[in-house]
């Protein structure tokens, strides 16, 4: 293993210290690990607040700012934050307009989330949260824990953020969140497996000449190995297993995500064949975003997500954004 | 009776053996989860005997709660919650006696291992902590002698989560592929039950 870290033990603190060093438009603080946009609260503003494991950066830090995330709970790596995080992340940005959770369907950051707004709720913050569930590669049922949240997060933070930023009071920004997730779909596969530092070696093996599909973001193994496909082949089966799940009846905003170690080369030459794959589905993109935006470490392969767009959510995806991972329009 | 020293007795030693056993319950982890929960067990039951070497509460039900709210605030993940959950809940029921029976120890925890299963909306054959946690609370009794069967107990109980398929938590996700696999949390829970046989003086 070779790694760009001092012990495994420090590697969030010595990121966030990195992230307060870079990023003087944030406040960082290292020792809560809350992130935190630096004019919060904004006043009349609904705050949003998200978090999760480490190791998926920039989400969730990275889309802290105007536009998106007022805060930030980053958690150890691939471990979810704990309530305190939540709670003193919400009492920075609640301006009295209320705060939106947003959480990724994982059992600990569901748990955690929740006893986080408990206790917020009972500090007077209005609280209300929103989960993610758009990984179609998980068959959901009464008997599993449900879809996990992934790349449509990004969707939901940036719209809901938009709509916040704009003045939308708590319940509309709760409800633009849902609605989000609602519409979203996403399925990621994998080329490699994931070293976390806790472990330092791959959490599985997968022999070269081989994929996982349907993978999530923390290197566990996908639902199906097979042998290796071409960039093409992996569009179609992808584009075929989002289209089936949830045929879009409009234009869609499309997500290209790396896992991490895919290089853009690679990703824009996938993104070029999803193009094709979707128009010959009769689906037409609006909005596309290429790159790392929901990363698993140091995985290499690729996630798509479909958001099925009216000229509302187009608009909100617009408005300008301006945080270290995302930023346009200002 | 069981004293507040019995259950520091027990924490403590529950953290010798998170300590000498994460690699193997990271191992665990990495085959159907994300391969943390040795490093995460260990974060928290190193708060645990932390606080209660600062702050040394006089009271069973005390020294629980203490406990528990370090998980919670240390561990995140789900094992944080629900361990801590899991003490708090057992630490609340004991109330303020300074000393409890066995019985009514076991009558505590499996009010708390009740509130385990409903946090995380699991029964037993999920492939989860309570795997180990339900046989353990079927074999406490009256008598501080029971303590090795509900160690055994649980024990088993782990080893038996290898066939089954996981149908809560992250393992979930891999479907018939978490088959043949056993349960990290019901491995760290079946650690609990063997400190807990092995505090008893």
């Amino acid at each position: 293993m070779r790694m760009l870290i001092n012990v495994p033990e420090t590697v969030v603190a010595d990121a966030l210290r990195g992230v307060a060093a870079a990023h003087p438009e944030l406040t960082v603080d290292v020792e809560n690990r809350i992130i935190v946009r630096r004019d919060a609260p904004v006043a009349g503003k609904v705050g949003l607040v998200s978090g999760g494991g480490s190791g998926h950066e920039p989400l969730h830090g990275g889309f802290v700012g105007p536009g998106m995330l007022s805060a930030a709970c980053p958690g150890e790596v691939f471990t979810s934050p704990v309530p305190d995080q939540m709670v003193r992340a919400a009492a920075a940005v609640d301006s009295g307009e209320g705060v939106l959770f947003i959480v990724k369907n994982y059992t600990g950051d569901v748990l955690n989330f929740e006893m986080g707004a408990e206790l917020a709720e009972e500090e007077g913050v209005q609280l209300a949260k929103v989960l993610v569930d758009d990984d179609v590669a998980v068959t959901d049922s009464l008997f599993t824990a449900g879809r996990r949240g992934t790349g449509a997060t990004l969707f939901v933070e940036k719209i809901a953020g938009a709509a916040a930023e704009e003045g939308a009071p708590l319940e509309r920004v709760e409800a633009l969140a849902r609605r989000v997730n609602e519409v979203s779909r996403s399925f990621g596969v994998a080329l490699s497996a994931v070293t976390t530092p806790a472990k330092g070696s791959p959490t599985f093996e997968l022999p070269s000449g081989e994929l996982e599909l349907g993978i999530g973001i923390h290197g566990e193994p996908g639902r199906e190995r097979r042998a290796m496909m071409t960039s093409r082949e992996i569009a179609d089966y992808t584009v075929d297993v989002l289209v089936t799940d949830r045929p879009p009846s409009g234009p869609v905003l499309l997500l290209v995500n790396g896992m991490g170690a895919t290089p853009l080369l690679e990703l824009y030459g996938f993104n070029a064949e999803v193009h094709r794959a979707l128009g010959e589905r009769g689906v037409t993109v609006a909005r596309t975003l290429v790159g790392n935006y929901v990363t698993s470490l140091d995985m290499a392969g690729c996630s798509v997500t479909l958001c099925e767009a009216d000229e509302e959510l187009v608009r909100l995806w617009d408005a300008p954004v301006q945080t270290t991972a995302l930023r346009w329009g200002r | 009776m069981l004293d507040a020293e019995f259950f520091r007795r027990w924490l403590t030693a529950t953290a010798a053996l998170v300590d000498r056993e994460a690699a193997r319950l990271t191992e665990l982890d990495s085959a159907i989860g994300d391969a943390d929960h040795g490093a995460n067990l260990q974060r928290g039951f190193t708060a645990v005997t932390e606080a209660l070497a600062k702050d040394a509460p006089d009271t069973p039900g005390a020294v629980l709660v203490l406990a528990g709210g370090q998980l919670i605030s240390k561990v995140g993940g789900a094992s944080g919650p629900l361990y801590g959950t899991l003490l708090r809940r057992t630490g609340k029921e004991l109330g303020d006696a300074a000393e409890v029976t066995p019985g009514q120890f076991a009558a505590a925890f499996a009010a708390g291992v009740e509130a385990v299963a409903r946090l995380g909306g699991a029964q037993a054959g999920d492939k989860t902590m309570l795997d180990a946690l339900e046989p353990a609370v079927a074999a406490l009794g009256a008598s501080t002698d029971t303590f090795a069967t509900a160690r055994d107990a649980a024990g088993q109980g782990a080893r038996d989560t290898v066939p089954l398929r996981a149908r809560k938590g992250r393992a979930s996700y891999l479907g018939e592929r978490s088959i043949g696999h056993e349960d990290p949390g019901a491995a760290s829970s079946a650690l609990l039950l063997t400190a807990l046989a092995g505090a008893v003086a």
